[in-house]
């Protein structure tokens, strides 16, 4: 045994299906604290569907997903699983936050709304407190000016940085982001990453689903390939993105550059 | 551009164009229609100045002791109906989305049953319980005779309220509906459990799209509660049937009655106005407002 800290994410053998197309099948993949770890791959891969398994969006149909060791969605009584309830569930979620596509902040909340109301609702803290806390976290992703706007009056990249915010004020062990700037105007895309990569340089455990190679090779630890529901390919940057073993890889990646 | 030469030769002629004045179109046919309508309605305020029609006697009972406890009696039931209602449409409408069958199919009987049935029977229901069961409660803990507990009051809220609700489950299941998967996921995301997220983010923004029919079932709720009469809940129409009856100035008790329904209506509608500008905020109809006033923290508009 070395030195090293347990993985805080390890998935094993999960497979989900949808009706009768199978989403996941047999994706096994452990993550290690601090780390951050890109998931690439085409449309329809399963990339997306891994990372809602991950914080219980979508229920898994096969395998076991264990987070800071605790093993997710379920508890063993005798030799069965018995699934877990509503709010074992929502507290289990406590330890992923997550950044969607499409931001999906709280049409009828202002951006300081949306960052407390977890804190205040969920977590039952002051709220003088979760405010202070809340200006800190906007200070952070540039968008103190924007407290009080509704998030209509945001621009996407503003939404999503509001959206991270919202993520963090729950002070989660993991974050996870699903396709984060994938509805983005182009000239909007670095804002955000910009975020991502200062939350990376912090320490922050950090699983991306994410078209931007730029960004994988640059901040990830390690990246992985899927498509149709399997890991093609795992390793560094440096091998996955600039010299793929894999024929299906090689493919992908000419196609995202082009 | 290969208009710019063409255009050179006409220029003076356009110079003297843009001097002319500008009249606006007339509208004729417009102004023939409103001078009718305009005649029309001199006709009619004529009419019922001249007709057979005391308004001192109007004025008289305006506020007289028994219309002023109709007023009260018909504001109060449409209260309790309506609150009745909504708890009752929020239950079902919840209930009709559960994937639990015996949830969803009791909701959809319901449904079925109250919405299927004319009021008025419903009432009559109601108020005749006692001839199906003498004697309600729970038995060998307490029991009352159903005729004292089914007074005209309770026979109405039951009547109005369990009807209303049938319609109110599926306004708010349409509200419901209209939230995007998006709000649900990102509500679970940071931790909240099934009820949190109703009725922290999905109810009040399912409230925009329920208020507006809401809003119009409650000005005919109050006017509904006018059929309670038949069971001898004394609303206002009752009380002005009572006294007409009595003085035989019937049109006279019916136009009292009828401007104490408007009152009633119009301070209604003003209060949706506010309800609708405060569940729409964050929607853009409140966007120009919100900008727009000063002293908000939004200012640095990039």
């Amino acid at each position: 045994m070395t030195g090293r800290p347990p993985p805080i994410v390890v998935a094993h053998q999960v497979t989900k299906r949808f009706n009768s197309v199978r989403a996941l099948n047999g994706v096994s993949l452990s993550i290690d604290p601090g780390m951050v770890q890109c998931i690439i791959g085409p449309s329809g891969s399963g990339k997306s569907t891994f990372l809602r398994c991950l914080n219980q969006i979508e229920k898994i149909d096969g395998g076991a997903i264990l987070i800071d060791g605790e093993l997710i969605g379920y508890r063993q009584v005798g030799n069965a699983l018995r699934a877990l309830s509503d709010a074992e569930i929502a507290r289990q979620r406590l330890a992923t936050g997550m950044v969607f596509q499409r931001f999906n902040l709280f049409h009828h909340m202002t951006a300081l709304e949306n960052i407390i109301e977890g804190p205040v609702t969920v977590l039952r803290r002051p709220r003088r407190e979760a405010i202070a806390e809340a200006m800190d976290l906007l200070a952070r992703v540039g968008l103190t000016d924007k407290r009080d706007s509704y998030p209509i009056e945001m621009s996407g990249g503003q939404q999503q940085r509001v959206a991270i915010a919202r993520a963090l004020a729950m002070r989660p062990r993991i974050m996870l982001f699903d396709e984060p700037t994938s509805a983005l105007d182009p000239e909007l895309v670095g804002e955000v990453l910009a975020v991502m990569r200062d939350l990376a340089r912090s320490g922050m455990t950090m699983i991306v689903v994410t078209h931007e190679l730029g960004f994988a090779r640059e901040v990830a630890q390690d990246v992985v390939f899927m498509d149709r529901g399997e890991i093609v390919e795992q390793g560094p940057p440096s091998q996955v993105l600039l010299n793929p073993q894999h024929g299906r890889t090689r493919e992908f990646i000419s196609a995202v550059l082009t | 551009m290969t208009g710019q030469p063409a255009a050179r030769p006409v220029s003076a002629e356009l110079e003297r164009l843009v001097g002319l004045s500008i009249v606006p179109r007339r509208h004729y046919g417009r102004w023939v229609a409103a001078a009718i309508i305009l005649l029309l309605f001199a006709w009619v305020v004529k009419a019922f100045a001249e007709g057979q029609i005391a308004w001192k006697v109007v004025g008289q009972f305006l506020t007289a002791p028994a219309i002023l406890n109709g007023l009260v009696n018909t504001v109060i039931m449409t209260a309790c109906a309506m609150a009745l209602g909504i708890v009752l449409g929020v239950l079902f409408a919840i209930m009709y989305m559960s994937p639990n069958p015996v949830l969803r199919g009791s909701a959809l009987f319901y449904i079925w049953f109250f919405r299927g049935t004319p009021l008025l029977l419903q009432l009559l229901l109601w108020f005749n319980l006692a001839l199906v069961f003498p004697r309600i409660g729970i038995p060998g803990l307490i029991e009352f005779r159903t005729i004292d507990v089914i007074t005209p009051f309770v026979a109405t809220l039951l009547g109005l309220g369990m009807n209303q609700g049938a319609y109110t489950a599926e306004v708010v299941r349409s509200g419901i509906l209209s939230v995007e998967v998006g709000q649900t996921e990102a509500a679970k995301s940071i931790g909240m459990t099934r009820l949190t997220t109703l009725r922290r983010i999905i109810l009040p923004q399912a409230m925009r799209v329920i208020i507006p029919p809401v809003g119009n079932e409650f000005i005919s709720m109050v006017k509904l509660t006018s059929i309670a009469s038949v069971i001898q809940y004394s609303e206002i129409l009752r009380n002005a049937q009572t006294i007409y009856y009595a003085n035989a100035r019937v049109i006279e008790l019916l136009i009292v009655a009828a401007i104490w329904y408007l009152a009633v209506v119009t301070l209604l509608q003003i209060g949706q106005f506010f309800l609708e500008r405060y569940f729409s905020r964050g929607r853009g109809e409140r966007r120009a407002r919100h900008k727009a006033s000063p002293g908000n923290g939004a200012g640095g508009q990039p």
